[in-house]
């Protein structure tokens, strides 16, 4: 029963080598059949074998980027009602809704931003379609926002009551105390909070699929996120029900997932190694 | 102005962000319920599609999420479970402890759609499973095993270490104070932490479309080879991929898979909350 155990430990270590084995392993004929310029360029038309992931790479990072300009703020600015300034009453209501919201499926969050928020998109802005950048942010933002103030939250906690007291103490308000003593102590936390916020933005494909409007074009010039956009998830959860099996195509939306694996393998590992760093010094930064 | 004002308009702003996010939930939740409703009958939950899923019901996809959530139930726990008790009964700090703890981060933060893809080169192909519930489920298992590994640990970590060096001076092994004493006293919490994760496996999508999700299939499935329609890849298919669906289907489908893991979601946090009340220690 021990041994069994041993192996079930190491079980997840054999887990994430297997997967990205498989990814190789279907993904990098890709690499080798298509010449960089067609696979790096900015044209995405695979029935015509232009496989350039340009547009479908610059467009996960444009809806990404601005998802997490709006939940940054929202995030940390909640989190820090949370733990430092809120009534237990308010506390005992927004913990709970925030874990629904954590809770909620993407595809019911993707169905709601296509029925109701697109069209509002489209009136507010005067855009032509309401299936945008935009739209895709927006229901990011809230779909990152669980694990923003989560995180933010157990950093917060964190920071020792005597630096609390030390700063009252001074003479500055509590407010004073939150910004420049509080939040900064937990600043490795909270970029630990936004670079997971990150990870699950970037990887999230129901409720971006079913809102940014999917067209394959690079997203430039000033106007770009109120226009229709296509992430890498996107892509390869409408395509690869299409593709024939072994094929160009079916290889290259495998080379699609290698590089979001390889991109939110990054991000990840770059959060665990600050909460590991401060966890073995003890310390706080 | 003087810093307690800044004090009282700072506070504003914070409350203000805090209503920013909880109104939009509220919102969310709120009209899928009420639009939904309506849609909601008995004839809804228990009848097949007519009419090109026009009409009818949504049985086979209700039928279908239960079984791909038992079917990673049963794959995920005692693996999850397994590597929890690992983790936090045997393992030393050592690089290689380290390494495991990476990995479960890591596979937490593996996209949804990669484990899609991950199931089709597997399961679908490799293995010869085909698209079908046995397909489907092992992928959301491998899925759901990075929450419950990490929550099943943290319940087990909680259970006071004089439990287990009470159980050695009786003479009993390491085993038998696992087995008797650590896991029962962390069952709740590892029950807690099993049903969040089954929930995600619920709720998911992109990790079913190309290993077990069908479109529309006429009777339910015979058996763990068969493919088999699901409630969110059917709320997917009803709200973008028939033209000329009514509304009121949409909403219906989306407020039963909204039910659905937000009650799972409830009976997990009851348990949490009640047996935290009720433990001694």
């Amino acid at each position: 029963m021990e041994t069994l155990i041993r192996v079930l430990g190491f079980s997840s270590i054999g887990f994430v080598l297997l997967i990205f084995l498989f990814l190789l392993q279907e993904g990098v004929p890709a690499f080798l059949e298509i010449e960089p310029g067609n696979l790096f360029g900015t044209r995405w038309y695979p029935t015509f074998d232009l496989f350039g992931t340009m547009p479908l790479i610059l467009g996960s990072v444009l809806v990404t980027i601005t998802a997490i300009a709006i939940s940054l703020p929202l995030g940390v600015a909640t989190a820090v009602f949370v733990r430092e300034v809120a009534p237990n009453w308010a506390r005992e209501i927004l913990k709970p809704m925030i874990e629904v919201l954590a809770g909620i499926p993407s595809v019911v969050l993707g169905f709601f931003g296509m029925t109701l928020i697109a069209p509002a998109v489209r009136e507010v802005f005067g855009a032509p379609t309401g299936l945008t950048a935009f739209t895709g942010a927006l229901i990011l933002a809230y779909m990152a926002l669980p694990t923003i103030i989560s995180v933010a939250e157990d950093a917060l906690d964190a920071v020792p009551k005597s630096y609390r007291d030390a700063g009252l103490a001074m003479g500055a308000t509590q407010w004073q105390t939150i910004w420049r003593v509080v939040v900064p102590a937990a600043r490795s936390g909270i970029v630990t909070a936004v670079m997971l916020g990150m990870g699950r933005a970037i990887g999230e494909t129901m409720a971006v699929m079913m809102v940014t409007g999917n067209a394959a074009r690079m997203p430039l010039g000033l106007d770009a996120i109120f226009r229709p956009i296509r992430t890498m998830t996107a892509t390869i959860a409408a395509e690869m029900g299409e593709v024939a099996q072994g094929s160009i195509h079916y290889h290259v939306l495998f080379g699609v997932g290698i590089i979001l694996f390889v991109l939110t393998f990054a991000i990840n590992l770059t959060a665990a190694s600050v909460m590991f760093k401060k966890r073995r010094r003890g310390g706080l930064r | 102005m003087n810093r307690h004002a800044a004090q009282r308009a700072g506070f504003a702003v914070l409350a203000l962000a805090a209503l920013v996010v909880v109104i939009p939930i509220l919102f969310v939740v709120g009209t899928i319920v009420a639009r939904g409703t309506g849609a909601i009958s008995w004839e809804f939950l228990t009848a097949m599609p007519r009419d090109g899923m026009k009409a009818g019901g949504i049985f086979p996809a209700v039928v279908g999420t239960l079984l791909l959530t038992l079917g990673t139930a049963l794959a995920a726990i005692p693996v999850g479970v397994g590597g929890a008790i690992y983790l936090s009964e045997y393992a030393r700090d050592n690089r290689l402890t380290r390494s495991i703890r990476l990995a479960i981060v890591n596979l937490a933060g593996i996209p949804s759609v990669v484990y899609g893809l991950f199931g089709l080169g597997l399961f679908v192909l490799f293995l010869h499973f085909g698209t079908s519930i046995l397909a489907g489920s092992l992928t959301l298992a491998i899925m759901t095993l990075p929450i419950i590994i990490s929550t099943a640990e943290e319940a087990l970590r909680a259970v006071p270490t004089e439990f287990r060096t009470v159980s050695a001076s009786l003479g009993g092994t390491q085993w038998q104070a696992v087995r008797y004493i650590v896991l029962p006293q962390a069952l709740p919490g590892i029950i807690t932490g099993v049903i969040l994760g089954l929930l995600r496996a619920a709720g998911e999508t992109a990790p079913i479309l190309f290993t077990v999700a069908a479109f529309f299939l006429p009777s339910l499935p015979h058996s763990v080879f068969d493919q088999t329609m699901a409630l969110p890849y059917h709320l997917y298919v009803v709200s973008t991929q028939v033209p000329g669906m009514p509304l009121k289907i949409q909403f219906g489908t989306a407020l039963v898979l909204l039910i659905l893991v937000l009650s799972m979601n409830v009976v997990a946090t009851t348990i949490r909350s009640y047996f935290r009340r009720r433990r001694q220690w």
